[in-house]
């Protein structure tokens, strides 16, 4: 009987694979690394490339990671693969865009007044307009 | 009384609103398994990732990331609120908010700065209304399916100003989806970190198979073998988690919604009903009065003559 790993490839969004296999072959940080059944623990920044699953079968699974971590223990493999490609300068440039965001929602607070906003105004005015119709009912009682 | 033709108008009024609630309720039913086939998809990385930080931090590296150390002078927080983007979900949003108020207000009186970034259009609305506290990051219309990368943005911002010292403290609020009636609206320590020794036991009893046979701790020491290094290994994984952990939250307020617009639009329909219901009863009183007035005038006409 062949030994075997378990492996694991998930995401952030979803479960990729599962499953056992004989070796799995990853484009790790500083090289290419196959890890067969057990490899003594290790974990490694992943560079965007292939993950290549040995399945017992003999079969050859690929799958594609844009990035993301390698964590090897002797008897499972985990890849933590990201969710798309992503970069310092990317996230640098979402985290300004989240700003800029903030920024403009806080310029507009005296402008266009936003749909959410008025709702809540209306609320607000519906509850005191209720309450007024209280009053009067008990003051004609 | 009310003439007939004007409960007419009030009835078919009413019965085109239940229209409209039975509709959302249905289509909050329907989306309530995506979302929450979303939330369990999700689950392996996050734990994955727990995993992983839970050993390297008591791994032997003599390493400590600030992510990881708890400051004792607290001069300023953040709070990452994940809200909804719509209404008509009942108090799902007011009541997440009234539990924050509070703490906030908390580190305002003890003179603590409050940062807060917003997740979703109503958080934005409502947090832009608020006075004294600074809105620094936000992102709205996730939509039906979040993407992590839709997040990525405020979660950087906050992450930054933690590292930089801007902030001793990071909270992530959300409503915790606990079953189609009941969300619980959960305001969670983000950074640093709360890896207590109990939550390490408890990972350890949980039986992680890929642990089984290597005894954390107790004298067989063992360590990973760090491509490039410990820290640069470390970093990646810590922000991969917290992003992780972030788009979790995200996940259970979307089901949270839904499940909280279902129940609200249920009920919603269901006094639609008793609204028609009493209003047919009117009509038909009314009717009939305006009958019976009829025939006693066409009676008292007729013995008049």
């Amino acid at each position: 009987m062949t030994q075997t790993i378990r492996v694991d490839i998930v995401s952030a969004e979803a479960e990729i694979f599962s499953g056992e296999a004989t070796m799995v072959v990853a484009t790790g940080e500083l090289g290419e690394l196959g890890v067969t059944p057990r490899h003594a623990p290790l974990i490694t920044r992943l560079k965007p490339g292939h993950v290549d699953v040995l399945l017992a079968s003999g079969e050859r699974q690929q799958f594609y990671v844009s990035g993301g971590i390698l964590e090897v223990q002797p008897q499972v493999v985990t890849v933590l693969a990201d969710t798309a490609a992503r970069a310092a300068d990317l996230d640098e440039a979402a985290a300004l865009q989240a700003k800029k965001e903030a920024e403009e929602a806080l310029a507009n607070r005296s402008e266009a007044i936003e749909i959410g906003e008025a709702q809540a105004k209306l609320a607000e005015a519906m509850a005191q307009l209720q309450a007024l119709e209280r009053l009067r009912k008990n003051l004609k009682h | 009384m009310a003439s007939g033709r004007e409960i007419k108008t009030k009835i078919k009024s009413t019965q085109n609103m239940r229209k409209v609630t039975r509709a959302l309720e249905m289509v909050s039913a329907a989306k309530i398994r995506r979302a929450q086939d979303l939330m369990k998809a999700s689950r392996p990385y996050a734990r994955s990732m727990r995993k992983v930080i839970a050993h390297v931090a008591q791994a032997s590296t003599d390493f400590s990331h600030p992510f990881l150390t708890q400051r004792d002078h607290v001069a300023r927080v953040g709070y990452i609120v994940v809200s909804t983007d719509r209404g008509l979900c009942g108090g799902l949003n007011s009541n997440l908010f009234r539990r924050l108020l509070p703490a906030i207000a908390e580190w305002q009186r003890q003179g603590v700065q409050v940062d807060v970034v917003a997740i979703g259009q109503k958080a934005i609305a409502f947090f832009r209304r608020l006075n004294g506290i600074n809105l620094v990051g936000s992102v709205g219309h996730l939509g039906e399916k979040p993407k992590l990368e839709q997040l990525v943005g405020v979660i950087k911002v906050m992450m930054d100003s933690y590292t930089a010292n801007g902030l001793d403290r990071v909270f992530l609020a959300y409503n915790d989806f606990i079953n189609t009636m009941t969300q619980k609206p959960t305001v969670d320590a983000l950074l640093p970190l709360p890896l207590a020794a109990s939550e390490l036991e408890a990972l350890e009893e949980a039986g992680e198979s890929a642990y089984a046979g290597i005894k954390l701790g107790q004298g067989h020491e063992w360590d990973y073998i760090y491509e490039p290094d410990a820290q640069a290994v470390l970093e990646h994984v810590m922000g991969r988690y917290i992003e992780s952990v972030v788009y979790q939250a995200s996940l259970e307020n979307l089901a949270s919604e839904h499940a909280a617009r279902m129940v609200a639009m249920k009920s919603a329909s269901d006094n639609a009903n008793k609204v028609i219901d009493e209003l047919t009863l009117v009509y038909n009183k009314a009717r009939q009065a305006a009958i019976t007035q009829e025939i006693s005038e066409i009676v008292a006409g007729a013995a008049a003559v």
